[in-house]
């Protein structure tokens, strides 16, 4: 009687543990082909791995990068939204923030306070920070925006439902949903340029050279060598967003 | 013993089976053709925003016909400065080579875009003018050759 007992419970234990491996087996079969899940490749080591750098030192309000943008990716001029855009800072000695962006910068900037009111002021172009953990994808219901193996992040304007849910998401406002298009739209870091060896329009038009893009693998472009001698920031850190946008001299004040 | 399989359990069986190839045949026709190929996204898509036409052509399009400006501009200030910053989109006058079709700017206010003076700008940066103070009335260009600043018209 024991004896049989034995014997089921030992059926019992051989079934389940086939059970087991076969149901493991068939995951990693199913996951290895992807038939289940749409999970992320490794990231391709021979694409270039793009991050920006923004010298608020050389920028100068021209909003020549504002409107460049503009021009180059069809937004419209108004309604005032903005892929890229400028904000003057300026910190008065009772130190008082003042944060003005009139027309995104495109048509210059005037001054807020007298010179001997002033504490500081500086100019701080904002545009997508093409974070490498971004929120903005995260969130997409429709897998319409995605980070490209180039990390850049881009819209999939086809297949994009005007949720919003993304334009929300982006803890840096750099999205907006397009006034003709009734899709998201935001910077694509010119993604249509970089593919054709051009730099982006509104790094093309800085008169200043105060923006500069470039591949980050690559140890001796211009933008590590920059990098490695400055001392740079991202915008909210602590939101841990892996933001590839680094500023240099960037002020506490900035938000 | 025989092993005792309820009748119930085949026509589930048989129900689950319907339903699974269903949801199965509905999901292929649904997913667009390449997505999944790179991650959660159309991999289409990739393609697709390398389409938009460009507008800004660089500025090494312009020095192919225009040697004589990248020779001018090498000598004075404005030389890290690209062509299309002042002249506005290019590549419609690349293609053409029509004089209509790039911007011609002039004013004090044009040239007033960057050089007017404010507490944001660095000294060393770029030389401020007070458009209020500096020979009010005249055009910049009266004086000052665009390409190259400091070479002073008389």
């Amino acid at each position: 009687m024991g004896n049989e007992k034995i014997i089921t419970s030992r059926r019992k234990f051989l079934k389940t543990a086939t059970a087991l491996a076969g149901a493991t087996i068939g995951y990693a079969w199913l996951k290895s082909s992807q038939i289940l899940l749409f999970a992320a490749k490794p990231k391709d080591e021979s694409l270039p791995w793009y991050g920006i750098v923004i010298d608020i030192q050389k920028c100068i309000g021209c909003g020549n990068c504002a409107k460049a943008c503009k021009n180059e990716n069809d937004v419209p001029l108004e309604p005032f939204y903005f892929r890229t855009w400028v904000e003057q800072y300026t910190i008065k000695n009772d130190g008082s923030v003042n944060i003005v962006s009139p027309n995104g910068g495109i048509d210059g900037f005037k001054q807020m306070a007298p010179n001997e009111d002033i504490f500081k002021s500086f100019f701080v172009p904002k545009m997508c920070n093409h974070c490498s953990k971004s929120p903005c994808t995260q969130v997409c219901p429709v897998g319409a925006t995605f980070e490209s193996p180039e990390g850049v992040v881009l819209i999939d304007e086809k297949y994009c439902i005007g949720c919003r849910y993304c334009v929300q998401a982006c803890p840096y406002g750099c999205r907006f949903i397009h006034p003709v298009k009734k899709v998201a739209n935001k910077c694509t870091l010119c993604y249509h340029r970089l593919k054709k060896g051009l730099a982006p329009a509104c790094m093309e038009t800085c008169p200043t050279g105060a923006r500069m893009c470039g591949n980050l693998r690559d140890k001796n472009s211009e933008l590590v060598k920059f990098l490695k001698e400055h001392t740079t920031m991202i915008l909210r850190p602590h939101l841990n967003t892996g933001s590839k946008l680094y500023y240099n001299a960037l002020s506490s004040e900035v938000r | 013993m025989k092993f005792y399989i309820p009748p119930q359990i085949p026509r589930l069986a048989l129900a689950f089976a319907v339903f699974i190839s269903l949801f199965l045949i509905l999901r292929h026709f649904l997913i667009p053709e390449t997505f999944g190929e790179y991650g959660h996204y159309r991999g289409a898509s990739l393609i697709d925003n390398t389409r938009p036409e460009i507008h800004y052509a660089g500025q090494q399009a312009c020095f192919k016909c225009h040697q004589d400006i990248e020779d001018k501009k090498a000598q004075d200030v404005h030389s890290d400065i690209h062509c299309e910053t002042c002249h506005g989109p290019g590549e419609k006058h690349v293609i053409s080579s029509k004089a209509g079709d790039i911007l011609k700017p002039s004013g004090r206010v044009f040239c007033g875009s960057c050089h007017i003076i404010n507490a944001g700008k660095q000294k060393s940066t770029i030389n401020q003018i007070d458009l209020d103070k500096h020979n009010v009335g005249k055009n910049c260009i009266d004086c000052h050759n665009p390409h190259q600043p400091w070479e002073m018209k008389k």
